[in-house]
């Protein structure tokens, strides 16, 4: 009887394993710059392009920073859920990721302008030093202006409700303590 | 000349004028097949290496050296800017790794967490060499048995000479 059950189990098993590994998100990897201060940069403002702007502009409070381009749809299709969590109170900084700068004024022109600071970053510059693989990604900052979550693809509602406002919270309740 | 084909024009005298005007070390995104210049063979080789061991997030079943993606081109204008600046090849891999992790790696390191990564091809030989000797023993035991009744051993010999 072993004979027959222990390979039935073995091959059950591995099965087991690929179908787990068919449920694993690849692009959704860990970020290793989870915990450690928001990367430096200096970079233009995309709004006022003769004001420099480094990381220091989006430090002080609780806040997200978003990464996106005009030429990115996803980043358009979460744009408005955007301009609601700044209509809500939540600070949102923006990183302009391999654009054109009268394409990213357009852009905010037609959807709004969520952002409290938008810095320009043409070539990617910022992109990679803050690990930026794909638009659009969002940061979550403590007040301390350490990146605490990072969420790579659409906020939508699901991903506002679960993932950030929670975590807005308990990051606001810790700064006041 | 119709509003999209401008743009294009513009973006390619744009793109051919930065090229004119932009000396070697300062490029900013090496597409590939770009003729790279390096100070010295070393250098060369170096960033030959690099390209090849580290991995394009954005695509992740591709190396830097072949990738087209834009992150690609931004990430080989690093390493090359890095290595002409003298940086060492440890450098350059742990500059990317802490902005990106371990995945862009094409190799993993040894570490704990891919230990069983590492070990696990080692591990499947010991269980399968494991299970091939003790079958092997059993078959012995079943040779060496002398339990078998006379009777029975002068059936199995007539069976194994086909009578």
């Amino acid at each position: 009887m072993m004979r027959i059950i222990l390979p039935v189990i073995s091959i059950f098993a591995v099965l087991g394993l690929f179908y787990m590994g068919l449920q694993v998100d690849t692009r959704d990897l860990p970020s290793p710059l989870i915990g450690k201060p928001a990367p430096p940069f200096e970079l233009s403002s995309l709004i006022e392009p003769d004001t420099m702007l480094t990381e220091q502009a989006f430090l002080g409070d609780v806040a997200l920073v978003n990464v996106f381009a005009s030429w990115c749809r996803t980043c358009w299709s979460e744009h408005s859920n955007l301009v609601a969590l700044k209509k809500q109170g939540v600070a949102i900084f923006g990183i302009n990721y391999r654009d054109r700068r009268q394409a990213a004024l357009e852009y905010l022109e037609r959807g709004g302008n969520p952002y409290v600071h938008v810095v320009f970053d043409p070539d990617g510059d910022a992109g990679l030093d803050w690990g930026v693989y794909a638009t659009p990604e969002t940061f979550l900052l403590d007040a301390t202006g350490r990146i605490r979550f990072k969420h790579v693809g659409p906020l939508d509602a699901t991903v506002i409700d679960e993932e950030f406002l929670p975590r807005i919270e308990e990051l606001r309740a810790e700064a006041t303590s | 000349m119709s509003a999209q084909s401008r743009v294009v024009f513009e973006r390619t005298v744009v793109y051919l004028l930065g090229w004119l005007l932009l000396l070697p070390g300062q490029v900013l995104a090496i597409p590939l097949g770009t003729p790279l210049e390096f100070e010295s063979p070393e250098q060369r080789a170096q960033y030959a290496t690099l390209v090849r061991e580290l991995r394009c997030t954005v695509c992740q079943s591709e190396t830097l050296h072949e990738s087209k993606a834009p992150l690609a081109a931004d990430m080989r204008r690093r390493i090359y800017d890095m290595t002409l600046e003298g940086k060492g090849e440890k450098e350059i891999v742990d500059f990317l790794v802490q902005r990106y992790g371990d995945y862009v790696r094409y190799r993993p390191p040894l570490q704990a967490n891919t230990l069983l990564l590492w070990s696990g091809p080692f591990l499947v030989l010991i269980a399968g060499a494991l299970i091939w000797w003790r079958v092997v023993r059993r078959r012995q035991h079943l040779l060496q048995d002398q339990a078998l009744p006379q009777v029975e051993r002068a059936d199995l010999n007539r069976f194994r000479r086909g009578e």
